[in-house]
């Protein structure tokens, strides 16, 4: 090695160890708002989408947020695992509740972020009819679903969300009976539908999921971001899991990353590079699946991603 | 009270005025910041009404149209949890839709105001009136007025603001008129100024709101340790309301002089009476009629309006009840299994007295002057309940 790019070398550390310690400074400075002390599951992946939805969004934000286990395991009287004002009223209502935050504030001049938090039940089924109707309404709120794919808080029930042949204890893994018979409700294509801005992300690529959240707090209007959640009693996955498992859902293409936005649809990593095999047998809740029904899985992932796929590379508006 | 007859022109004027209008006008000089909206007959005047005042700039409340009233009553709850005022109306189906958010809004101690136009619930379908809708939420803990006439409904409205937003109370409250027997009845009506109102009615501003400067958790989860020192804090708001009903409505009454017997309850030659017919909303002025027909005729009959439901009236009836030997309780709702819902608490609050429960009126069945006379013939009767069709 010749002294010219030595000194090159060292120059360059110097700058990265600046570099390294303005970003400690800045995390340091970073806003908590969801903080440790809460009651969530070891291991639990909406507790992760929770912390960095409220260090994303920042002081100047309201959260309304629906029943679940996000809102029982964060508010137990008197504590609150929370440094945003929050409030929480009913299960199907979030995006109802932030409505009427949305007009106060409109009405008393101020410029706060409304966000909606709830879980797939609180969006795709109990939740649908308000979240419609203030999308439709225009409302200036951000709706984030932290998507466990079923009804964790009551004890792990399926839901619109939860995949077909998922084993939930309404949909259980019987002689007859392989879980769950139907399919996922397509819920960001349904929302995009509505003609607002609607993205996936997930925990395993938060600088997406930060920039899809910096990104919709900044559009004025309605939108929605459905993050996957891991659920480690639900999905019967270790403590460790749900950042891989998250990861695993992208890959796999099960649960691809994309945005639709002014009616386009954005794939935003093309890397389904894996079998769902790989996502599927790490979870005790697809334990019972045999050979064809991992091959039906298989099809209807390629098909979906597939489509996807297309539509990003066509970028032709649909809705 | 009795509106004092007046000749147009003089200092007295009142506008002919649809009591649903009057509801609306008393709602925009209270200056709600959020209003909320979804239709349903009878009610539908109200908000219409307040958007075309909107439309018209003459209100600068935000208007949600929502796509339920299980909506309303949640929007209402986010935009009060701000801190704000906030108004809807609803009938029927309505109500009882809302009523998960009914017990949340009182729970939370947000002090929303509705306007509801009393209707008949389903199955049969039914637009008109009764009072099934609200007595089926009575336990949901919010104030509930019933209202006689337009002028009662103008400022009740008014008061109900005022009692609702007080710091020991901060619960919601329903100001209720029988729908279409009311809500669609054209009356004239004795208007408040905007300074009058803002004279009367502060401006609010709670201890707790949503505010990104000061963050609080609201709606938390309470456990078996501390949900019944919740559950008991609304009761003691709820019995602290009773005076300051009655204070409201003597305040009230010296401001613009008109005075709705003690606030929770108004009486009509009851000094005297041996009998006495008890009922709420507008059937009232139908008894008056009959109760002053058979005072000609000599017979010491009067009228105890209750015109609080919610707090219930315990000691106002206890104070005036030991004179009267018997009573006609006058019931628009029915306690399936039982008996009508007025009935159950006047028998409870006065175990000594002989009550009769004439159930009258369900589905908008017409209350004529005949029936009431039917029913004061049938007062002291063994039969202690009867439909009286
Ligand atoms: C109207 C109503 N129905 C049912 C419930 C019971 N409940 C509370 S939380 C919950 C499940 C929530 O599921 P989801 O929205 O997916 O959130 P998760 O618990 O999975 O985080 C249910 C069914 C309720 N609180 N309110
Ligand atoms: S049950 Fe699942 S979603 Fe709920 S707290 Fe536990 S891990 Fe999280
Ligand atoms: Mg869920």
């Amino acid at each position: 090695m010749n002294g010219y790019s030595k000194m090159k070398r060292i120059k360059k550390l110097g700058q990265a160890k600046k570099e390294t310690k303005k970003i400690r400074e800045e995390k340091l400075e970073e806003f908590e708002g969801f903080v440790s002390g809460h009651n969530a599951c070891a291991g639990c992946g909406a507790a992760i989408a929770m912390r960095h939805i409220a260090r994303v969004a920042g002081r100047n934000s309201i959260i309304s947020i629906a029943t679940g286990c996000m809102e029982v395991v964060s508010t137990s009287y008197p504590l609150t695992a929370w440094k945003l004002p929050l409030i929480h009223s009913a299960f199907e209502n979030a995006a109802a509740t932030a409505s009427g935050i949305d007009a106060a504030l409109r009405h008393l001049n101020k410029k706060t972020n409304v966000i909606a938090i709830a879980g797939d039940g609180g969006t795709f089924d109990i939740g649908f009819q308000a979240l419609s109707g203030a999308i439709e309404r225009n409302q200036n709120f951000l709706f984030i679903c932290y998507d466990n794919e079923a009804y964790m808080n009551t004890g792990i029930q399926r839901s619109g969300s939860t995949p077909r042949f998922t084993e939930t204890t309404t949909s259980p893994y019987g002689r007859v009976l392989h879980g769950k018979l139907e399919w996922k409700k397509q819920m960001p294509f349904i929302v995009a539908a509505h003609g607002c801005y609607s993205a996936t992300a997930s925990i395993a690529f938060l600088s997406d999921f930060h920039a899809k959240i910096k990104k919709a707090l900044a559009i004025p209007g309605p939108k929605f971001i459905s993050v996957l959640a891991p659920c480690t009693i639900g999905w019967k996955i270790q403590n460790s899991d749900a950042i891989e498992i998250s990861r695993l859902a992208v890959q796999t293409g099960i649960f691809p990353l994309y945005e639709v936005e002014n009616g386009t649809v954005k794939l935003n990593f093309d890397i389904k590079s894996r079998p769902v095999s790989e996502y599927l047998k790490r979870q005790g809740r697809f334990e019972h699946l045999n050979d064809r029904e991992i091959r039906e899985v298989q099809k209807k992932v390629d098909e979906i991603y597939g489509r996807i796929k297309n539509l990003s590379n066509l970028q032709i508006k649909i809705f | 009270m009795q509106i004092k007859s007046g000749r147009a022109g003089n200092k007295d004027a009142r506008k002919m005025i649809e009591c649903s209008e009057a509801i609306a006008e008393a709602t925009a000089l209270c200056k709600p910041a959020v209003v909320a909206t979804y239709p349903i007959t009878p009610q539908t005047h109200i908000v219409e009404m307040l958007a075309k005042m909107h439309s018209e700039g003459r209100v600068n409340s935000e208007i949600i149209n929502v796509e339920s009233e299980h909506s309303a009553m949640s929007a209402c709850i986010g935009a009060e949890a701000c801190g704000v005022r906030t108004f809807t109306a609803s009938s029927s189906q309505g109500i009882a839709l809302m009523s998960e958010m009914l017990f949340i809004a009182s729970g939370m101690r947000l002090p929303i105001v509705m306007a509801v136009a009393n209707r008949a619930l389903s199955a049969p379908i039914n637009i008109w009136n009764d009072h099934s809708d609200t007595m089926a939420q009575r336990d949901a803990g919010w104030l509930q007025f019933y209202c006689e006439n337009a002028q009662e409904a103008y400022d009740s409205i008014i008061q109900a603001y005022k009692i609702s937003e007080q710091k020991d109370i901060m619960l919601p409250s329903m100001v209720c008129v029988d729908g279409f027997t009311l809500s669609h009845l054209w009356e004239p009506v004795k208007m408040l100024s905007q300074a009058d109102v803002d004279s009367f009615l502060p401006v609010y501003n709670p201890l707790y709101k949503l505010d990104s400067e000061i963050p609080v958790t609201m709606g938390a989860l309470a456990y078996p340790n501390t949900y019944m020192h919740f559950k008991k804090q609304q009761q003691d708001a709820m019995l602290n309301a009773v005076e300051v009903i009655k204070k409201t409505n003597l305040e009230f009454g010296k401001r613009f002089s008109r005075i709705y017997g003690n606030g929770m309850i108004e009486t009509y030659k009851i000094e005297d009476a041996k009998e006495a017919i008890v009922a709420m909303g507008s059937v009232c002025s139908t008894a008056r009629i009959v109760i002053d027909r058979l005072r000609q005729k000599g017979r010491k009959i009067g009228l105890i309006k209750i015109r609080a439901f919610r707090p219930f009236p315990n000691e106002e009836l206890k104070k005036i009840a030991g004179k009267i030997e018997k009573i006609a309780v006058i019931d628009r709702a029915i306690s399936l299994g039982n008996s009508g819902p007025l009935f159950i608490e006047i028998k409870a609050t006065l175990p000594k007295s002989h009550i009769n429960n004439f159930i009258v009126g369900l589905g908008g069945r017409d209350i004529s002057e005949n029936i009431i006379e039917s029913i004061v013939k049938k007062i002291g009767q063994k039969q202690e309940i009867e439909w009286v069709f």
